[in-house]
C-alpha cells in the first residue's frame, strides 16, 4: 500500500512542485542569459538581481483578469491551455533523473516516479497530445491570427514530430529497450554516449526539439511580429502563464530526454575511462541536470542569435532534409547494427 | 485668365531689381480685389516678390508649338522652373512631357495644392517632375476652380494614386479617371477640407466636442 | 508601368485560391508588432499566401500643413520634429533650406558643416533603427539592441548639442542656433572610429546567415522601372539599382565638397535593400568624418532678419533624408506667415509600392517588406 500509492503520491508531489520552480526560473534564465547576450541586465528590480521576478511575473498574471473573447467556444478555450500543459507535466514521470536510490521507512525509493518498459513511446505519445492544446486554443479563440498560429503549430509538430521519431529509433537500435533507465544503463554498458555513436540522430533529434518546442528558429506558431502572439494570442491572465509553463516545461522534457538519450542521462562522462573515475563522485542526478541546463542554454541561445524561418522555409527543412536523412539514418543504423553484429 | 492675374499685380513694386518686369508670381497676385484678406492687408504694405524671370528651354517651346494655346506662361522662380498650364490640355502635355526626347521626365516627385480661396479659380495644383536623364526638375502647375473636376495623372505616374487622393482630401478637388479616389489622411466620414484656406483650424474639433462630449470647446 | 497599380486592384477580384477556398481577410494593425506604428494594412490570403494588400493610413494624422499656416516661419520647426520622429535633425534641415532659398540666404560655412555632421550622425541612426527593427521583424532579435547600444551614442551626442535626443530642434533658418560644445568633435570622431567594428558585428550575425538570406533574397522584388513609376526614394529606389540621390544630384549644403559613394543594388530585393542601408551607414560615417576635418571657423548664422519676411513666391526645395526624399513646398505671400507649406513625405510615397511588393508573397514576408521600406508613420500621416 505504502509502496505502491503513498510514496508514488509523495515523488509526484514532490517533482511537480521542483518542475514548478525549475519552469519558473527557466523563464528566469532565459530573461538573464538572453540579457547578457545582448548587453543589457534583464530582471533586476524584484529581489537581488530580479531573482523574484518569476514569483513576481506568477503572482501578476494569477491576479490578472482572464478573459474570454466574444465568440470564443467558452469550454474549450478554457480548457485549451490544460490540455497543452498536463501532459508536459505527466512525460516527467518516466525521467529518470538517476538510479540512485534510498530507502525511506525500509521501502526503496528511486529517484524518478516510475519506469515503464515502454518509457520512450509513451513520452512520444504524450508530447503529442500537446498540440491538440494548441490547436484547440487556437481554433476556439474565434480570432483570425490564433487560428493561423494554431495551424502553423499543428503542421509544424506533426512534420518534426516524424524525424524526431525517427531519430530515436536509430537510438533505440542499440539499446534495444525502450525503457528510459535500460537506455542509458545501455549506454554505461558500452561506454559512449548515444551522442557520439549517433551523431546524426543526436544533430536531428536537437533540432526537431527546437521545432518542437516552437522555439526560435522555428517559433512561426507564437511569431511575433507576424502573428502578434500566434494561437495564445487571445489568452490572458493565468490562463496564458498555463500556456507558458507548458512551453518551459516542454523545453526541460525535450533537454532530459536529449540527455537521457544522447548525453548519458545520469552518467558521468566517459563512464567507462579509468582515468575520469573521479567524475563519478559527483551524483549522477547532478550530472543529469548539467547536460539539462545545458540544453536549455542551448536554446537560448538559438534565440538569441537566430532570425526566423518562413513557414515554407521550415516546412522544406522538416520533410526535404530532416525526413530523408533521419529515415537514411535509421536504415543505416540498422544495416551496421546487423553486420557488426555484437 | 492669365490677363487677369496680370492684372492684379499687387500695388508695391517688388524691390528686386531683376523684377522690373511684372513679377509673374500668382500666390500673392491672383486675388480677386475687393475682398482684401487680412495677409492681403500685410501684403499690399510689405509685399515682396522672389525674382522671377520668364524661362524659355526647348521643353516648353515644344509643348508650345504641340499644343497650342496649352502654356500659359513658364517661368523660373529661385531657380526652379515652372509651366503654367491650361487644365484641358493637362493630360497631353503630361504625357508629352513624360515621353519626349529633350527632358524625359519619368519621375513624379509631388502632387499637391495650394488654395487662394479669393481667386476666381481658387486652387493651384502643382506637379513636381523629374528627369532622371537631364538631372532637372520642372514644375507644371494648373488652376482649378472650386467643383471642377480635372483629370488624374495616376496612368501615366502611378504615384500620383496617392498624392492625388492627399489633394482630394485635404482640397476636394476632384480627379476623373482615379482608380480609387477617396479620403486617405482622414477618415471616411470627416467634414469638409481642411486645407482649403476658410476650413478652421479648430473647426472639426469643436464639432466632434460638441456632438459628443457636450462642452463648448475641446481647447 | 501603369500597370504596377493594376495588378494590384485586380489581384483584389481573381479568386485563384488553393481548393477554390474562400479567402481569409485579415487586418495588420493598427496595432500590430511589426507594422512600426499605426499603418494598417488589409491582407487577403489564402492560407498564408498573400492575394492583395490595401493600406489604410491617417491614424496619427496631426495636421502638420495646416499646423503650419497658423505661425511664423520659425514656428514650425519644432511641429516638424515630429514628423519623422526618428530622423527630426533632417525634417529640421529640409524646411530650413526651403525658407532659405526662398529668401536667399546665404548661410555660413561653419554652419553648414555642422548641418552635415548632424544630419549624417541622424541618418546613421535612422538606419540603425531601421537595421534593429526590420532584424528583429524577421526573428533576429539581438541586433536591435546592438542597433540601439550604437545610437545611444549618436544620441547622447545629440543630447549634449541640442538639449534632446528624439525631438531635437537647433536648426535655424539662416543657420544654427548652438555652436558646438567642447568636444564635440572628439565625441564625433569616437563614434566613428568605433562604428566600422559595430557594422561588421551586424553584418557577421545576419549578412551570411542562411535563415536571413533565406528570409530577404528575392522578397519584395521592385524593378528599377517600376520603383520610378511608384515614385519610390531614397535607399528604396536605390536597391533597385538606380543611382539616384538628391545628395548628388542636387547637392545642398556643402555635401558638393564632401567625398562619399551611393551604394546601389542589383535586384532590388529586400536583402539588397539591407546591403543599401548598411553601406549607407559606412557612407555617412565616411562624411562625418571628413567633415569634422574641413570644419572651418566662423559664425553660425547667416544675415538673417529678427521677422522672417521671405519675398513672395513659392519653392520647392528636397534633401535627401535617410528614408529618401523629403520635399518642401513653402508658398509665401510676403509676410511673416508661411501661405502653405507641403511636406512630401518620402515613406508616403514610398508606401505605395507595398500592395505590388506583397502580392503572391507569404504574410511573413508582408512583414520583411513593411520593414524594408522603412516607414515612419509619424511622416506618412504628418
Amino acid at each position: 500500500m505504502v509502496e505502491y500509492f503513498l510514496i508514488p503520491a509523495v515523488q509526484i508531489l514532490i517533482i511537480f512542485l521542483v518542475l514548478l520552480l525549475f519552469v519558473a526560473y527557466a523563464t528566469y534564465l532565459e530573461r538573464k542569459v538572453v540579457a547578457f547576450m545582448q548587453v543589457r541586465l534583464g530582471p533586476m528590480r524584484v529581489g537581488p538581481y530580479g531573482l523574484l521576478q518569476p514569483i513576481a511575473d506568477a503572482v501578476k498574471l494569477m491576479f490578472k483578469e482572464d478573459i474570454v473573447p466574444a465568440g470564443a467556444d467558452k469550454w474549450i478555450f478554457m480548457f485549451a491551455p490544460v490540455i497543452t500543459m498536463i501532459p508536459a507535466f505527466t512525460v516527467f514521470s518516466v525521467i529518470p533523473f538517476s538510479d540512485s536510490h534510498t530507502t525511506v521507512f525500509g521501502y526503496p525509493v528511486h529517484l524518478y516516479i516510475t519506469d515503464v518498459n515502454v518509457g520512450i513511446l509513451f513520452v512520444l505519445a504524450l508530447s503529442s497530445i500537446g498540440v491538440f492544446g494548441i490547436i484547440l486554443g487556437g481554433w476556439s479563440s474565434n480570432s483570425k491570427y490564433p487560428l493561423l498560429g494554431s495551424l502553423r503549430s499543428a503542421a509544424q509538430m506533426v512534420s518534426y514530430e516524424v524525424a524526431m521519431g525517427f531519430a530515436i529509433v536509430s537510438v533505440l537500435i542499440y539499446s534495444r529497450s525502450l525503457s528510459m533507465i535500460d537506455i542509458v544503463n545501455a549506454q554505461k554498458d558500452m561506454g559512449w554516449w548515444f551522442a557520439v555513436i549517433q551523431p546524426i540522430g543526436f544533430f536531428i533529434y536537437l533540432i526537431c526539439g527546437v521545432a518542437e518546442t516552437n522555439r526560435a528558429p522555428f517559433d512561426l506558431p507564437e511569431a511575433e511580429s507576424e502573428l502578434v502572439a500566434g494561437f495564445h494570442t487571445e489568452y490572458s491572465g493565468f490562463r496564458f502563464a498555463i500556456y507558458f509553463m507548458a512551453e518551459y516545461a516542454n523545453m526541460i522534457l525535450i533537454s532530459s530526454i536529449a540527455a537521457t538519450l544522447f548525453w548519458g542521462g545520469w552518467l558521468s562522462p566517459f563512464p567507462n575511462v579509468k582515468a575520469l573515475s573521479f567524475l563519478q563522485v559527483v551524483p549522477g542526478v547532478v550530472w543529469f541536470f548539467l547536460k539539462v541546463f545545458f540544453f536549455m542554454y542551448l536554446y537560448i541561445w538559438l534565440r538569441a542569435t537566430l532570425p526566423r524561418f518562413r513557414y515554407d522555409q521550415l516546412m522544406r527543412v522538416g520533410w526535404k532534409y530532416l525526413i530523408p536523412i533521419s529515415i537514411g539514418n535509421v536504415i543505416l543504423t540498422a544495416v551496421l547494427r546487423l553486420y557488426f553484429r555484437t | 485668365m492669365p490677363d487677369e492675374i496680370k492684372k492684379d499685380q499687387p500695388e508695391s513694386k517688388p524691390p528686386a531689381p531683376d523684377s522690373a518686369k511684372p513679377a509673374a508670381t500668382p500666390p500673392p497676385a491672383g486675388h480677386a480685389p475687393g475682398h482684401p484678406s487680412v495677409s492681403e492687408k500685410k501684403l499690399a504694405t510689405k509685399a515682396a516678390a522672389a525674382a522671377s524671370t520668364p524661362w524659355t528651354s526647348p521643353l516648353v517651346e515644344e509643348i508650345k508649338k504641340r499644343f497650342q494655346g496649352s502654356v500659359i506662361e513658364s517661368h523660373t522662380m529661385v531657380g526652379q522652373n515652372v509651366i503654367i498650364l491650361e487644365t484641358p490640355s493637362l493630360i497631353e502635355v503630361c504625357k508629352f512631357v513624360r515621353e519626349n526626347e529633350i527632358m524625359p521626365c519619368d519621375y513624379l516627385v509631388d502632387v499637391t495644392a495650394v488654395d487662394y480661396p479669393s481667386r476666381e479659380k481658387r486652387f493651384d495644383v502643382v506637379y513636381v517632375l523629374h528627369s532622371f536623364k537631364m538631372n532637372e526638375r520642372v514644375r507644371l502647375k494648373i488652376y482649378v476652380a472650386d467643383n471642377e473636376t480635372i483629370p488624374s495623372v495616376t496612368a501615366i505616374w502611378p504615384t500620383a494614386n496617392w498624392l492625388e487622393r492627399e489633394v482630394f482630401d485635404m482640397f476636394g478637388i476632384k480627379f476623373s479617371g482615379h482608380p480609387d479616389l477617396k479620403r486617405i489622411l482622414l477618415p471616411e466620414g470627416w467634414k469638409g477640407h481642411p486645407l482649403r484656406k476658410d476650413y478652421h483650424l479648430q473647426q472639426m474639433d469643436d464639432e466632434w466636442v460638441k456632438a459628443n462630449l457636450n462642452i463648448e470647446t475641446g481647447q | 508601368m501603369a500597370d504596377v497599380e493594376e495588378k494590384v486592384i485586380t489581384a483584389l477580384h481573381d479568386h485563384d485560391t488553393f481548393l477554390d477556398s474562400s479567402e481569409l481577410i485579415i487586418n495588420m494593425g493598427p496595432q500590430h508588432p511589426a507594422t512600426h506604428g499605426v499603418y494598417r494594412v488589409r491582407l487577403h490570403l489564402d492560407g498564408e499566401k498573400v492575394l492583395g494588400a490595401e493600406s489604410y493610413i491617417g491614424y496619427l494624422h496631426r495636421g502638420v500643413e495646416k499646423l503650419g499656416e497658423h505661425g511664423d516661419y520659425r514656428h514650425y520647426g519644432p511641429i516638424l520634429d515630429r514628423m519623422d520622429y526618428v530622423a527630426s535633425v533632417s525634417n529640421n534641415l529640409g524646411y530650413c533650406e526651403a525658407v532659405e532659398k526662398l529668401l536667399g540666404v546665404q548661410i555660413p560655412p561653419r554652419a553648414q558643416y555642422l548641418r552635415v555632421i548632424l544630419t549624417e550622425l541622424q541618418r546613421i541612426a535612422s538606419h540603425l533603427v531601421w537595421l534593429g527593427t526590420h532584424a528583429m521583424d524577421i526573428g533576429a532579435m539581438t541586433i536591435f539592441l546592438y542597433c540601439f547600444r550604437e545610437r545611444e551614442k549618436i544620441l547622447n551626442i545629440f543630447e549634449k548639442y541640442f538639449g534632446a535626443r528624439l525631438t531635437t530642434n537647433s536648426f535655424r533658418i539662416g543657420g544654427l542656433q548652438f555652436d558646438t560644445y567642447d568636444g564635440f568633435e572628439a565625441e564625433c570622431l569616437d563614434f566613428c572610429n568605433d562604428f566600422p567594428r559595430r557594422i561588421a558585428e551586424y553584418e557577421q550575425i545576419l549578412s551570411d546567415n542562411r535563415i536571413w538570406i533565406g528570409r530577404t533574397r528575392g522578397i519584395g522584388i521592385l524593378k528599377a522601372e517600376d520603383a520610378i513609376a511608384l515614385g519610390v526614394t531614397g535607399p528604396v529606389l536605390r536597391g533597385s539599382g538606380v543611382k539616384f540621390d538628391i545628395r548628388k544630384a542636387f547637392p545642398y549644403e556643402c555635401y558638393a565638397d564632401l567625398d562619399f559613394d551611393i551604394p546601389i543594388g542589383e535586384m532590388g530585393d529586400t536583402y539588397d535593400r539591407y546591403l543599401v542601408r548598411n553601406e549607407e551607414m559606412r557612407q555617412s560615417r565616411r562624411i562625418v568624418m571628413q567633415a569634422i576635418e574641413k570644419l572651418p571657423d566662423g559664425p553660425i548664422m547667416g544675415k538673417v532678419t529678427k521677422v522672417i519676411r521671405p519675398p513672395a513666391g513659392e519653392v520647392y526645395h528636397a534633401i535627401e533624408a535617410p528614408k529618401g526624399e523629403l520635399g518642401f513646398f513653402v508658398v509665401s505671400d510676403g509676410t511673416t506667415t508661411p501661405y502653405r507649406t507641403r511636406i512630401r513625405p518620402p515613406s508616403f510615397v514610398n508606401l505605395q509600392a507595398l500592395p505590388p511588393m506583397v502580392r503572391g508573397q507569404l504574410v511573413a514576408d508582408v512583414v520583411a517588406i513593411i520593414g524594408t521600406i522603412d516607414i515612419v508613420l509619424g511622416e506618412i500621416d504628418r
